[in-house]
């Protein structure tokens, strides 16, 4: 086990080896069952993904290569009060994101008030000056949000990753649900788990909501995907059909008459809200990167002058970059006025020379992450890297100190996972899902659930042989 | 609905439908092959199926001579080539992928596995043993896609693309496999009745999937001109060229009453079906029926070019 910090929290069982409440039911459920009819329900909810054709493409492998994330029938089961007070602390998260990108885009009173240093914005490529003195539509700017929790105790759930530009994954908590009701559907009698199944119609109504003051009562909403060569292609087109949008490309808009066109079969149509799966920098070729075809010419100046929604709001990247993370804590009070009612996971600043130092001093028991990178590409974990692995980033480090953040390995709890030999424990994380649109912020009760597969892994990127799990909340 | 997934419906089917054709022809390859006795007969129907799906030159560059196992391996799975048809149900299956927000589940899921089926079946060389039941597969598939179109789609613009596509693509299929074979409709002093003949008007059908219900409608008697007027004429037959035209027709009808208006492309249908639906078979012998197609297969590209032009398919 490789844990810096204690013995390790599994959520199932507490440390005399008894069923916590949470899993109660299911386990007397679970007890029943004969366990070679478990065996052909777990191959056959593979079989059942593939033809659904739940997939996603791995960058790097032949573009027609698409692989499944594999699926955990064994549910994380989160009681109705753990999950009230994560919604407490996920709700005033998103609240102080919202009000520090306003500010940062604006008067920057968080620079004035000296909590957070110039120089973390203006060496920043997330920082867009497109945006300054600019907002959005409802004055909204994170949509979409996914938080990504990790839990050390009973009590202690702490942010991992705050998800502001396009968090991706909820249609593996949508058709991992589905998959669940219909491999093992009398546990759904038995067991109050709370519904997710109206995400899409949420997320439509809170785009809608944010549509600009031009839209008419029925906004139009598209979703911009890079296309069917993205890793995520799926979940683009599943949420579009879900919402009963578009699924459009960057080909099929352009911009005239101060509006974003769609070219649909009836000549061009003014499309209202764009949920774009398109980063930041292919977004527009005349405000960002030229080459990009990805994007739509001038969709910035149309943005600027109102003639359209684009959701998240370019330019959220600042807020979950993984230096500014370092900051949220003091974030959050200066927004909301209120302590955090989750916490950060300590986190040191390599740019700074005595955390360098710190670090570099303790690698093998630290967490290295790259301050721009994602997927969990380009990271070391100390207590499972060998020394010359050690050695080899600890260069890496020297070289360019900026780049990188450090954190104690976690011990992250556990939740079993079904196996050939039975249940066993592996570590977990969790992405719950919030919209957040002029009427409010709305949290869907559950969320993704990454588990790394592997015995003692910390590691539950699904690019990096992580799975997935139904997420249940328990209803009051 | 957007220009770009009209285009990616309309090509799906044209695909799935292509696809579909190509195993009907190796079929009746195959059938042949099984009962003509010397190899160069044989090899001349194998040859013949090439240049019905258009790839007697592809093949012929890739092989150096014609043998069955090596001509249908070529067309059911040869990755180099474009329309075998696993690189068919494979450009199906993309453009489904492209469209998916327009199909239901049930389509989407019916071609997903078709093309997972398939390639599975199409990963080794297909031996004699079990080409049937490859073939088999193929044609069992696509009655399934289409079965799931007709009981799960809205009759909506989308349906009427993925119908246009469909049958813009069997007419031109029927038309080419009846002007490769032109010939042995035509009168013969030398062959008239012959069992030769016979054969070759059995094969005909066959290719068209249209020997049983020939024979119902003619009590067992075969006659060139019959079948000529069968094929091209007859409006219960759902491979006919009427029939087909009827269909682009109600569905690029239905497109005009959901879109207000009509475009260049249904003056051009109107034309076509016009001329299709005022001649007789007679006419059609005395004027040639080798030309007569020809003109047929030109004019239902022209009206595929014009659809794709009117409804934005490319921007």
């Amino acid at each position: 086990m490789s844990s810096a910090s204690g013995s390790r929290y599994d959520e199932m069982l507490d440390e005399d080896g008894t069923i916590r409440a949470a899993y109660a039911d299911f386990r007397d459920w679970y007890d029943g069952q004969d366990i070679s009819w478990l065996k052909r329900q777990d191959a056959e909810a593979e079989r059942f993904f593939r033809r659904i054709g739940i997939t996603f493409n791995v960058y790097g492998e032949d573009a027609g290569e698409e692989r499944l994330i594999p699926f955990d029938m064994i549910p994380r089961i989160i009681t109705a009060r753990e999950w009230r007070k994560l919604t407490r602390g996920i709700e005033q998260r998103v609240r102080a994101i919202n009000a520090f990108l306003q500010d940062l885009y604006h008067r920057q009173e968080i620079v004035k008030a000296g909590r957070l240093p110039v120089h973390f914005l203006r060496d920043n490529e997330a920082f867009l000056t497109q945006m300054i003195g600019f907002t959005p539509p409802g004055g909204v700017y994170t949509h979409i949000v996914g938080i990504d929790l990790v839990r050390t105790g009973p009590d202690e759930f702490m942010v991992l990753e705050d998800n502001a530009r396009t968090p991706s994954g909820v249609s593996y908590m949508l058709e991992n649900r589905e998959t669940m009701m219909a491999m093992f559907p009398e546990l759904f009698t038995k067991i109050p788990v709370r519904p997710v199944s109206d995400y899409p119609r949420r997320l439509r109504r809170s785009l809608q909501a944010s549509a600009p003051a031009c839209a008419g009562s029925r906004p139009s909403v598209a979703v911009l995907t890079p296309g069917i060569y993205n890793s995520a292609y799926f979940e683009h087109a599943y949420l579009a059909d879900q919402m009963g949008a578009e699924l459009v490309e960057g080909s099929d808009l352009r911009v005239s008459n101060g509006r974003v066109q769609m070219r649909t079969t009836e000549g061009f149509q003014p499309v209202d809200v764009i949920y774009r799966r398109v980063d930041d920098n292919y977004l527009d070729p005349l405000s960002f990167q030229p080459d990009s075809v990805l994007g739509v010419a001038g969709i910035m100046d149309v943005y600027r002058a109102g003639g359209v929604t684009i959701a998240n709001a370019p330019g959220t990247g600042i807020a979950d970059d993984k230096a500014i993370y370092s900051f949220m804590p003091d974030i959050v009070e200066f927004y909301t006025g209120e302590k955090p009612i989750l916490q950060n996971v300590p986190t040191w600043r390599c740019s700074e020379p005595d955390s360098l130092k710190y670090v570099l001093d303790n690698l093998s028991e630290l967490v290295v992450k790259e301050v721009h990178g994602s997927g969990g590409y380009g990271m070391l974990i100390g207590p499972t890297s060998s020394k010359k692995e050690i050695a080899a980033f600890a260069a890496k480090l020297r070289a360019r100190p900026a780049n990188y953040i450090a954190q104690p390995t976690l011990s992250l709890s556990t939740v079993p996972i079904f196996t050939k030999s039975g249940l066993a424990p592996r570590h977990v994380d969790l992405r719950p899902f919030v919209l957040v649109s002029p009427n409010g912020i709305d949290i869907t009760p559950g969320g993704l659930t990454r588990v790394a597969l592997k015995k003692g892994s910390l590691v539950v990127n699904s690019s990096q042989g992580g799975g997935t799990k139904d997420s249940w909340v328990l209803d009051e | 609905m957007l220009g770009r997934a009209a285009n990616g419906v309309y090509w799906m089917t044209r695909y799935l439908e292509r696809a579909e054709n190509t195993g009907r022809l190796i079929d009746v390859g195959f059938h042949l092959a099984l009962t003509r006795g010397s190899r160069e007969r044989q090899d001349e129907e194998w040859r013949s199926v090439l240049i019905t799906t258009g790839h007697e030159q592809g093949y012929l560059a890739a092989h150096p001579d014609i043998s069955g196992a090596q001509v249908f391996n070529y067309l059911l799975r040869e990755r180099e080539n474009p329309g075998s048809v696993l690189s068919m149900l494979e450009s199906a299956r993309t453009n489904a992928r492209v469209v998916r927000t327009s199909l239901t589940n049930e389509v989407w899921q019916a071609i997903n596995e078709t093309w997972m089926i398939l390639r599975d079946m199409l990963s080794r060389p297909v031996r004699e043993g079990n080409l049937g039941e490859v073939l088999s597969t193929i044609r069992q598939r696509a009655s399934l896609v289409r079965g799931a179109m007709e009981g799960s789609m809205l009759r909506n613009e989308v349906f009427n693309f993925a119908r246009i596509g469909t049958f813009i693509e069997r007419a031109d299929n029927t038309a080419r496999i009846l002007d490769v074979k032109y010939y042995v409709l035509l009168p013969s002093v030398a062959w008239v009745g012959s069992s030769l003949d016979n054969v070759q008007w059995d094969t005909l059908l066959r290719s068209v999937a249209g020997n049983r219900a020939f024979s119902w409608l003619n009590a067992g008697t075969m006659d060139p001109r019959e079948i000529a007027r069968f094929l091209i004429l007859d409006g219960r037959f759902p491979r006919s060229l009427v029939f087909c035209f009827d269909k682009i027709r109600s569905n690029m009808a239905g497109l005009a009453k959901q879109y207000g208006g009509e475009t260049q492309a249904h003056q051009q249908l109107r034309d076509a079906g016009s001329r299709l639906h005022d001649c007789t078979i007679e006419q059609i012998f005395e004027s040639g029926l080798h030309e007569f197609l020809r003109d047929f297969i030109r004019r239902t590209h022209n009206i595929g070019e014009a659809i794709s032009s009117d409804y934005r398919f490319i921007g």
